[in-house]
């Protein structure tokens, strides 16, 4: 469209010849097969778990009691899974996101140059990429072995998960906020931390928190962590503190390898509930940060 | 708020004082508290590798260097040899690499050079839904309906390469499995796809404007110039973003323990069942109640632990040292 003025010419500058015109045009064609590759799997998973796990979803099976394999999903439901997930993630998170915001803190405002700061954010960064499993068999060596399985011990594990996540997500956020708003406090004569916790933390807590929630999202799912640490049981266990636990995740993984449709249509529906949770945390995430970013990228 | 409301009541405002010479009791006792928030996972790590070392001492006392690196797994006979885990771990996560790899780029490159920016967003929030799919989900769907979906199709490759000298060595054979060594490189693929898309995206952000215009300038085609200016200068952060997503895939527990196979055996078939250290570890664990069979369980999450943290090292290393030179450019 651009080969206007060619006919005069001898060489067209404008428009790359034919060989190099389709490269591009293949290379291009490439990138959205690349694209198409991601969607298909993803598309598929979802209309899967969606058109299974739907008809299985009501109020008595999000509360009902488990039943035995054998019966159909009409009987009962997954109750005890449902409130395991929240409560032990729940309690992961009132230890992990504290920590993890003052850990961050700690590296951007304290730290400063210094190598200890350096390294604690160097082995955060590393510990993000310390597999789940790790977690989960960490804290058996650590405290099941001593004190049993229980609920306490997978809000543990999730909480050694989540704890980096929210460091460095914390880290980064602050990195943004402006020197000039710290030193203009400062400058009225606040000391540091009353400078950090009114000033540079409500300045970057949009970022600071959908980052925490990221991090719940991803250790509501996790399932490796809790197999060693709970020590899965079939029954509510109201007490955090001690004896077997249960949860969506691992309620999934049991009931994978079972040949019931019972049990597989239990699966199915607590594998929806369970990205349902995820999507719900995300798009919260997504809208905190529209609402309270001051200091984006 | 209530960490504010906190601060508030330990540093009375008097204290903050300009003539005041030592910083006041709060302001002190919280750069503390946020140094041992920090301080905690340095404990952390350290912890891991001293208490799963420690729990795991047994299997490497009577097994020997030569008993924890040999195939011969089997435990009903006290022989706990870890090396199919090892190698099916190493399989599983090169088949994911080389499938996500390409995709991973092909994305990235497309979100930063080819579709504009306001198109970008919906595509980045679709990959980040695919980051949030939690792996056991991934593994029910592999097991209940991708697997046994792929059995017929490995099938017909299978008997179709019968005889075709390099290719039936990796896809043909007897044996063939809907959960299989590939059918877990696949899942794997899909899962690390999102974490390397996003981390080669952030290096590939990086390259400048000035470089671009420069290769445009010149006549350059898009693909000659992200050959020529965008490559070159994001080859070691994609090589980094990679290594990562190498050391995800290795670790992956639950998909993989679904849809590998269970089954201890070495071989070049990516068709016939498997097994990798992080599966058997989560399959098995409730199995091995004491003595050594635990202690070989858990000295293979040490192994993993090592290797993951080896590879994490490295590719943030390379990372940082492309970030420097391309700072100093």
């Amino acid at each position: 469209m651009m080969a206007i003025a060619s006919e005069q010419q001898t060489v067209d500058l404008r428009e790359p010849s034919g060989w190099r015109r389709t490269k591009n045009q293949l290379a291009t064609v490439g990138m959205w097969i690349a694209f198409v590759v991601m969607l298909v799997p993803l598309g598929f998973v979802l209309f899967t778990v969606i058109s299974k796990g739907a008809s299985a979803i009501s109020w008595q099976f999000l509360t009902g009691s488990i039943p035995v394999n054998v019966l159909p999903v009409t009987y009962g439901g997954v109750g005890p899974a449902v409130y395991g997930t929240l409560v032990i993630t729940g309690f992961a998170s009132l230890m992990a996101i504290p920590l993890g915001i003052l850990g961050g803190i700690y590296i951007n405002e304290y730290g400063g140059n210094h190598l200890l700061a350096r390294v604690i954010n160097f082995f955060a960064d590393v510990m993000t990429g310390v597999p789940s499993i790790i977690m989960g068999l960490f804290i058996f060596t650590i405290w099941v072995l001593h004190f049993g399985y229980s609920g306490l011990a997978g809000s543990f594990a999730l909480a050694c998960l989540m704890l980096p996540i929210v460091i460095r997500s914390t880290y980064e956020m602050l990195r943004l906020v402006p020197n000039s708003l710290r030193e203009a406090s400062y400058a009225l004569g606040a000391t540091k931390a009353r400078v950090t916790l009114t000033v540079t933390l409500p300045a970057a807590i949009g970022g600071i928190v959908s980052g925490a929630l990221l991090a719940v999202a991803r250790a509501a799912g996790e399932t490796a962590p809790l197999v060693f640490t709970i020590l899965v049981t079939q029954t509510i266990n109201k007490n955090l503190f001690s004896g077997p636990n249960t949860a969506l995740s691992t309620l999934i993984f049991q009931n994978a390898t079972q040949p019931y449709t019972g049990a597989q249509a239990r699966a199915w529906g607590s594998a929806l509930t369970l990205i349902a949770i995820a999507f719900i945390l995300m798009i919260v995430a997504r809208l905190v940060t529209a609402r309270f970013a001051r200091y984006d990228h | 708020m209530s960490m504010t409301a906190r601060a508030d009541s330990a540093i009375p405002a008097e204290s903050a004082s300009p003539l005041t010479r030592r910083r006041p009791f709060g302001d002190r006792s919280f750069q503390v508290l946020c140094l041992a928030a920090g301080l905690l996972v340095l404990i952390i790590l350290a912890l891991i590798a001293i208490s799963m070392t420690q729990q795991s001492a047994t299997w490497f006392t009577t097994e020997g260097w030569s008993g924890v690196f040999s195939t011969d797994w089997d435990p009903a006979h006290n022989a706990f040899g870890a090396l199919p885990f090892i190698y099916g771990t190493l399989v599983t996560a090169a088949i994911a690499i080389i499938i996500a790899f390409p995709v991973s780029i092909g994305i990235s490159l497309l979100l930063t050079e080819v579709v504009p920016r306001r198109f970008a967003r919906p595509i980045v929030y679709v990959i980040d839904l695919l980051a949030v799919v939690p792996s056991v989900v991934w593994g029910l769907w592999g097991i209940l309906v991708l697997a046994p979906w792929l059995q017929g199709i490995y099938q017909s490759i299978a008997s179709g390469l019968n005889g075709v000298p390099v290719l039936s060595t990796f896809f043909g054979g007897q044996g063939v499995s809907g959960a299989s060594f590939f059918t877990a490189g696949l899942i794997l693929a899909v899962m690390i796809t999102p974490i390397v898309t996003s981390l080669s995206r952030e290096v590939i952000a990086t390259v400048p404007a000035i470089d671009r215009e420069g290769a445009y300038a010149l006549g350059a085609t898009r693909w000659e110039m992200i050959r020529g200016a965008v490559w070159p200068h994001s080859q070691a952060g994609v090589v980094g973003a990679v290594l990562l997503g190498l050391g995800r895939a290795m670790g992956e527990t639950i998909a993989a323990a679904l849809v590998i196979g269970s089954s201890a055996t070495i071989t070049t078939h990516l068709f016939n069942p498997g097994y990798s250290m992080p599966a058997v570890i989560a399959n098995e664990f409730g199995e091995a109640t004491v003595g050594v069979f635990r202690a070989a369980l858990i000295g293979m999450g040490v192994l993993l632990f090592v290797i993951t943290i080896i590879i994490n090292l490295s590719a943030r290393a390379i990372v940082d040292r492309s970030a420097r030179r391309s700072r100093g450019a």
